[in-house]
């Protein structure tokens, strides 16, 4: 378990004879993986014996995701060495060479194809299932599996997978990973397994992880419910911004540690525009979360920058559509002062137009106002455009070049100034920040901070503990309610990362 | 659940209950209809459009659409009414490379991730050419034992039956039964997961490409059994017809759900209506439309169906 090169090997709580004889079953070293200018992974060193369970957690993009695809083969690291069960296998390593060593992987996206049965999906795993009787057979492979690990499901292979409700897909997902035939299983890893299973399907693929590591097996298990890490695992590895920062075993960390390690220590926070908390002044936005129409709603005032922090995925996305759509239509549970507009964070999904121009993308918001009669007036589109190269900064020689010349970075500036450059008086941004690199992200929070001042609501949603700390308030998530209000120097990573994982059990 | 069980049956019930419909209300119209000639005239035709859907059918399996399906189904109705006939050698030849370019078609698509839309557009225009090039104005003559096979005096009922029932048996076996069917079903499903598990996309759309190359192949030679002669413009709508096949047969555009059985009832379904149109004696000019209209009315029940599916989930 080498921390960085050259780090001692100390042997980890329960297996200490194994580690000590065995050569390990996965070993990483210097692993970095970047993606355009973001570095996902700078450097990880890691090596798991085989008859272990080890615990991964960290905050979101600390490159936990990242790290277990390089393991199952479907990204290849930029530099570093791989070793699975003693073989070398750096140069080429891919989804067929895991596949041959027994590696697999429960993504966090179900990964089964819905339109097939239960069995036609381990079918898919399993190219020895073939030839008379293979559905017999392949029924008999899943079905024998389910029963082992949760017993008493009432799952039939035969089942068409788009027609089970997601915890029984999860667990038929759970089952095809830790089914082997020919193709041998070594090692399982579990991104998030119990997510959408509830507390008694939990415990019994818990217990069966348990099982299953003490038969040899070697499983990795990432979850953000600590009490299943903490009582799961053998050893908890730590991750942070694209590294390894503590590795130790299980029974050396408690849930307080654990979260303190996930976090920076103590970072000066921003001097904070004091400001009368709860929208007094002028209130624009009232919204309750779908999942809790009776608790406290979400507020927004003018001039705010209110921010929706927590674990991604938990309804943070969810809420900025509800009011996005109810400044449009009678939405239950959401009032809305005012007109919005929204920067969208997956930005080839639902950001650019990829085949328009910078200028055509910027200003589609506005167009509405630059009507001469029925048409467009072009002078106006070229002036908007203009005005918002300098405002904002894009970095290009002429706003008629297509949009994909720009970089990350610029063409969300771009999308910045669509949404700013409306007659919007609240913004929503949903995680817009993603890959941009830190000059931009600068620039964008001042012109951020100048619009609240001058009258602008802002709604983000960030998965950034850095972002949370240019908003006035932050409400935490869990599980698509509103955990917490954090406001003024509550405003702490601390106070966020306690309040986005469940209290312990 | 016992809702959605009943909306998925409903589902594959629906593409049956519409035929025996049009069925009925054909024999209702017509009762001589109801006899081995006269089903012979309402479904002998039926069955170059059920290879054509079946065609369809494997292509959209992968989430991709075949626009030159019709093309194509003509360019190997003329190369049946001249060169098979006349130098079988050179025929089959020809019709050999025809599923060969399908194959690489669908290479194509995959490999240089083109919309297959514009890819089979482009190869329409390719298989009209090259039609015309066979046989610049309508004629030919089918090879003998083709006449032969597709006028073959079967006992009982005619011999297009036998073939429509076959044809959907042997697809049906071989596309939802099969171990290596649930791979390229799969590949429609979820390509990405397919992969994972460590199999060739490349291949599953070439070989899904291939089959359509085969099934369109059959369509032509069936087409130009029934007709004796062929002609470049003869199946121009077979590439509408056979998309409407599919999806009346149950089939989805995406997602590789599809149903092999429903394709060849969906596809005996619009011949019916044709022939249900002509007994209601409709000037022919609204008989397209009215066909339209079928069409339309058995697909907004397909949408109310899966609403109530939604519901369920």
């Amino acid at each position: 378990m080498n921390i960085r090169p050259g780090a001692g090997h100390s042997a980890p709580g329960r297996f200490p004879v194994m580690q000590a004889t065995t050569s390990s079953l996965i070993s990483l070293g210097g692993v970095e993986k970047a993606f355009g200018a973001v570095r996902a992974l700078s450097g990880v060193s890691l090596d798991v014996a085989a008859g272990t369970c080890v615990g991964l957690v960290g905050h979101n993009g600390a490159g936990k995701s990242t790290l277990m695809n390089i393991l199952a083969g479907t990204l290849q690291p930029s530099a570093g060495r791989l070793g699975v069960a003693g073989e070398d296998v750096s140069a080429g390593y891919g989804v067929a060479t895991a596949n041959r060593l027994g590696v697999r992987c429960v993504f966090q996206e179900l990964s089964l194809c819905p339109n097939l049965s239960v069995a036609e999906n381990a079918r898919i795993l399993h190219p020895s299932l073939k030839g008379l009787g293979w559905r017999r057979r392949a029924a008999a492979l899943i079905g024998g599996k389910l029963d082992a690990i949760f017993p008493g499901h009432d799952i039939e292979p035969g089942q068409i997978v788009g027609d089970l409700s997601i915890a029984r897909r999860q667990m038929v997902e759970i089952a095809r990973a830790f089914s082997a035939t020919d193709r041998n299983v070594r090692l399982v890893i579990l991104d998030e397994p119990t997510s959408s299973l509830d507390g008694v399907l939990a415990a019994q693929l818990l217990s069966f992880v348990r099982g299953f590591v003490a038969e040899g097996g070697t499983v990795i298990l990432i979850s953000h419910l600590l009490a299943e890490i903490l009582n799961t695992s053998d050893r908890i590895v730590v991750m942070r911004d694209g590294g390894i920062v503590a590795d130790r075993p299980a029974s050396g960390f408690s849930r307080a540690s654990l979260v303190e390690s996930m976090g920076s220590v103590a970072r000066e926070m921003d001097a904070r525009h004091a400001r009368t908390g709860g929208g007094a002044a002028e209130r624009r936005v009232s919204a309750t979360a779908k999942r809790q129409p009776e608790a406290a709603p979400l507020i927004a005032g003018r001039g705010e920058i209110v921010g929706l922090a927590g674990l991604g995925g938990h309804g943070q996305t969810d809420m900025l559509v509800r009011i996005f759509e109810g400044a449009r239509m009678r939405t239950a549970g959401v009032t809305v002062e005012g007109r919005t507009a929204i920067v969208a964070g997956d930005r080839q999904t639902d950001g650019v137009f990829p085949l328009w121009s910078i200028g055509e993308n910027a200003t589609i918001a506005s167009l509405g106002r630059m009507l001469r009669g029925m048409l467009i007036d072009p002078d106006a589109e070229s002036r908007m455009a203009a005005e918002w190269k300098e405002r904002i900064g894009i970095r290009t020689p002429d706003m008629r070049n297509p949009i994909l010349s720009l970089s990350g970075g610029n063409q969300q500036k771009v999308l910045f100034a669509r949404a700013l450059g409306s007659d919007a008086d609240i913004i929503l941004m949903d995680d817009p920040m993603r890959g941009v690199d830190i000059g931009t992200k600068q620039e964008v929070y001042s012109i951020i901070r100048r619009e609240a001042d001058a009258g602008r609501t802002f709604l983000w949603y960030t998965t950034e503990m850095d972002e949370l700390k240019h908003c006035d308030r932050v409400y935490v998530f869990r599980n698509g309610g509103i955990v917490a209000e954090l406001s003024g120097d509550e405003i702490t990573e601390d106070r966020v990362l306690h309040s986005s994982f469940e209290p312990a059990a | 659940m016992n809702t959605a069980l009943l909306a998925r049956n409903a589902r594959i019930l629906l593409p049956t209950l519409s035929f025996v419909v049009i069925l009925l209300a054909v024999f209702w119209l017509q009762p001589r209809a109801m006899s081995y000639v006269g089903l012979n005239l309402l479904l002998n035709l039926a069955l170059p459009i059920a290879f054509a859907t079946i065609a369809q059918m494997f292509v959209i399996t992968v989430n991709d659409l075949d626009l030159s399906l019709g093309a194509y189904v003509g360019f190997v109705a003329c190369v049946g009414a001249t060169w098979l006939g006349e130098q079988p050698a050179l025929g089959v030849l020809v019709l050999a490379a025809g599923i060969a370019v399908y194959a690489a078609v669908g290479a194509l698509i995959h490999l240089r991730n083109l919309p297959s839309i514009v890819v089979t557009l482009g190869m329409s225009f390719v298989w009209l050419g090259l039609a015309i090039l066979v046989l610049p104005t309508p004629g030919g003559k089918a090879p003998d034992w083709l006449r032969a096979l597709m006028t073959w005096k079967t006992p009982i009922v005619p011999f297009a039956i036998y073939a429509l029932l076959a044809l959907a048996i042997i697809v049906h076996f071989g596309l939802m039964r099969s171990a290596y069917g649930a791979v390229l079903r799969g590949a429609g499903g979820n390509p990405r997961s397919v992969e994972r598990a460590g199999w060739s996309l490349l291949r599953t759309k070439m070989v899904m490409f291939a089959l359509a190359g085969v099934f369109g192949m059959f369509a032509g030679l069936a087409l130009v059994g029934l007709t004796t002669s062929g002609d470049a413009n003869i199946a121009l709508r077979y590439t509408l017809l056979s998309i409407a096949g599919v999806i009346l047969g149950g089939g989805e555009f995406t997602g590789g759900r599809i149903s092999p059985v429903g394709a060849v009832i969906g596809a005996m379904t619009l011949t019916l209506a044709g022939s249900f149109l002509s007994f209601l004696r409709l000037d022919p000019d609204w008989q397209i439309g009215a066909q339209g209209v079928i069409l339309i009315i058995v697909l907004a029940l397909r949408v109310l169906i899966n609403r109530a599916e939604a519901r369920t989930a």
